[in-house]
C-alpha cells in the first residue's frame, strides 16, 4: 500500500519568504543593483553565462543577484530559463581570427605580430587584499598608447606555415554540428558535441581534470599557444532576406594549447592540438577546456586510455553541474518511503545474523 | 545586353551590402540612440506590426581549433521585430538581448532605410552609430595597446 503524504506548503512558503528577507540582508544598506553587478562583479556574470550556456550578462546578473551569488544556483535558474525561449536559429560560426581583442598573450612564441597584450589581467599581481577597496577611492584612468594597427596573427597560423601542427580540426564531409540540446548524450561522442559540452561544463570539474593532465594522469605536456579575449561578431542568417545580418558582438575567450607530437607513416611529427571556447571573460575555464579537449582525443591518436581525463563518457557525463547538482542534492529530499523499506530490510538481516550467532552458540559443532 | 545584366546584379549586390551594414550598425545602437533618432522624424511613419517583437535563442557557433568544422558554443538572447509601412515596405529589426522596443524601432529604420526619401535621415542615424561606435573600439583598442610587453634584453659581457 502506497500512502501519500502532504504538507509543508505553509513551511515552504514561510521558508521562501524567508529567503527573500535573508537575500536582502540589512535594509540599512542599499540594495545591489543589476547594472552594478554587470559592472563590478562580471566575471561572476560570465561564468554564470559560460556555465548556463546563455549569452545575456544581464539576465546572468540577475540569476546571480536571485541565487545570492551562489554560482550553481545561479546556472541553474539561467539554464532553466533558456527552456522558456523558442529558437530562431544557428549563428554563422564566429570567427575568432577576425576577434577585436582587448588581451593576447603567447607562452610559445614572445615575438609575434600583434604582440604580447596583457589586457585587465590578474597575472603579475601579488595577490594581497587591497585594502583600497574596503571603500570606494578614485580609481586612475587607464593609459593609453597609440596602437601600431598590427593585425593580431592567430599563433597556429604561425606553426601552420612550417607544417608543424595539425590542423584546426576537420569532422567528415557532409557532417552537421551535434547538439546536446537537441539530442540526448551518446557515447562515443563526435569532438564537435564533446566541445558543446565542455563549453558549459563546471569551470571546478574541468580545472581539475586539465590539472590531473599536468600531474601525469594522461600526460600531454602542453603549452599555450595563445589566449585571447575579445569580442566576435554573431551573424544569423535570414531566410526572408536571403543574406546574413550581424546582431552585435559578444565576448569571448579562446585558449589554443598546443601539445606533443603525433606523426604517423602518412604524416609527419607535428604537434597536436586542444581547443577552449568559453562565453565572456573566462581564461582559466579556456585553458582547462582545452586541456580535456586534447586528453579526450586519445583514441585519436592511439593512445592508451589509462587516466580519467581521457574517459570520454566519465567527463562529458559528469562535466554538467546542473546535473550533478540536482542528482546530488534530491538527496536531502524527503525519502521517508525508501528510507523505511531499507531499515526493515536492515532489520530483517540483523534478525536472521543473530538468530545464526544464537544457532552457533547452541551448536558449536555444527559449523565444522 | 550582358553588361546590363552585370549592372544591375552589381547594384543588386551593392544593395544588399548597404542594407546588412545597416542593419548591423542598428544591432549594435542603443535604445536610446534608436529612441532619440525616432522622436527626431519630421514626419512619423504609421507602422503595422508584422511580427513581434519577440525574445528567443540562437545557437552561437564556433569553429574547432578557431577555423575548422562548426560546432555549438552555446545559446544567446535574440529579440526580433517586423514591421509593414503604409506602402508596403517592410522592415526587419534583430538584435542580441532582450530589448524588444529596440528590435522595433530598428526594424522601422530598416524599412526607411530602403524609402529614398527617408534614407538621409537613416543615413545619418547610422553614421552616428558608426562613429560612436569606432570612437569606443579606438580608445579600448589604445588602453589594450598600452598594455603591450615591450620586451628588452639584458646584454651581458662583449664578444
Amino acid at each position: 500500500m502506497y500512502v501519500a503524504v502532504k504538507g509543508g506548503e505553509a513551511a515552504i512558503s514561510n521558508a521562501h519568504r524567508l529567503l527573500a528577507d535573508r537575500r536582502r540582508g540589512d535594509r540599512s544598506l542599499p540594495a545591489i543593483g543589476i547594472e552594478q553587478i554587470v559592472a563590478q562583479l562580471g566575471l561572476a556574470v560570465d561564468r554564470v553565462m559560460a556555465e548556463a550556456s546563455l549569452y545575456d550578462r544581464s539576465l546572468a546578473a540577475l540569476a546571480v543577484r536571485q541565487a545570492r551569488g551562489d554560482m550553481i544556483e545561479a546556472i541553474f535558474i539561467l539554464r532553466a530559463y533558456r527552456t522558456t525561449l523558442p529558437r530562431f536559429g544557428y549563428s554563422k560560426p564566429v570567427e575568432t581570427g577576425a576577434m577585436f581583442v582587448e588581451r593576447r598573450v603567447s607562452a610559445t612564441y614572445k615575438d609575434l605580430p600583434g604582440g604580447q597584450l596583457l589586457g585587465p589581467t590578474f597575472d603579475y599581481t601579488h595577490r594581497l587584499l587591497d585594502p583600497s577597496l574596503l571603500t570606494d577611492e578614485e580609481i586612475d584612468a587607464p593609459l593609453e598608447r597609440d596602437e601600431a594597427g598590427e593585425p593580431v596573427m592567430r599563433v597556429s597560423d604561425i606553426l601552420a606555415g612550417e607544417g608543424l601542427v595539425e590542423d584546426d580540426g576537420d569532422m567528415p564531409d557532409g557532417h552537421v554540428a551535434g547538439d546536446i540540446t537537441r539530442e540526448p548524450l551518446e557515447f562515443p561522442m563526435a569532438r564537435d558535441l564533446r566541445l558543446q559540452a565542455l563549453a558549459r561544463g563546471d569551470e571546478g570539474f574541468l580545472l581539475a581534470l586539465g590539472y590531473s593532465t599536468q600531474r601525469g594522469y594522461a600526460r600531454t605536456h602542453p603549452f599555450v599557444g595563445e589566449v585571447r579575449i575579445g569580442e566576435v561578431e554573431v551573424e544569423l542568417d535570414m531566410p526572408e532576406l536571403g543574406f546574413a545580418v550581424s546582431l552585435g558582438r559578444i565576448q569571448i575567450t579562446e585558449c589554443q594549447m598546443i601539445a606533443q607530437f603525433k606523426g604517423s607513416a602518412k604524416n609527419p611529427p607535428q604537434f597536436t592540438r586542444g581547443y577552449g571556447l568559453v562565453f565572456g571573460q573566462s581564461e582559466r575555464k579556456a585553458m582547462a577546456m582545452s586541456l580535456v579537449d586534447r586528453a579526450l582525443r586519445a583514441e585519436e591518436f592511439g593512445e592508451d586510455i589509462v587516466a580519467p581525463a581521457q574517459d570520454e563518457e566519465f567527463v562529458i557525463s559528469h562535466s554538467d553541474n546542473v546535473q550533478a547538482t540536482g542528482f546530488v542534492e534530491h538527496l536531502k529530499l524527503p525519502h521517508y518511503v525508501d528510507f523505511q523499506a531499507e531499515l526493515d530490510l536492515v532489520r530483517r538481516m540483523r534478525r536472521e545474523y543473530e538468530a545464526a550467532q544464537n544457532t552457533d552458540t547452541d551448536l558449536p559443532e555444527a559449523a565444522e | 545586353m550582358a553588361s546590363v545584366e552585370k549592372r544591375t546584379e552589381a547594384a543588386a549586390k551593392g544593395a544588399v551590402a548597404d542594407r546588412q551594414r545597416a542593419m548591423g550598425l542598428l544591432a549594435k545602437a542603443s535604445r536610446t540612440e534608436l529612441q532619440a533618432a525616432f522622436d527626431a522624424l519630421a514626419d512619423k511613419p504609421v507602422v503595422q506590426p508584422v511580427r513581434g517583437p519577440e525574445t528567443g535563442l540562437v545557437m552561437v557557433r564556433g569553429r574547432i581549433g578557431g577555423g575548422g568544422a562548426p560546432f555549438n558554443l552555446g545559446e544567446a538572447t535574440v529579440s526580433r521585430a517586423s514591421i509593414r509601412l503604409a506602402d508596403g515596405t517592410v522592415g526587419h529589426g534583430q538584435a542580441l538581448g532582450t530589448d524588444g522596443v529596440k528590435a522595433r524601432l530598428s526594424a522601422i529604420f530598416d524599412a526607411l532605410f530602403q524609402q529614398p526619401a527617408h534614407r538621409a535621415e537613416v543615413d545619418a542615424l547610422l553614421s552616428a552609430i558608426a562613429a560612436r561606435i569606432a570612437d569606443e573600439d579606438a580608445e579600448k583598442a589604445r588602453q589594450t595597446a598600452a598594455t603591450r610587453v615591450d620586451f628588452f634584453t639584458m646584454v651581458r659581457g662583449e664578444d
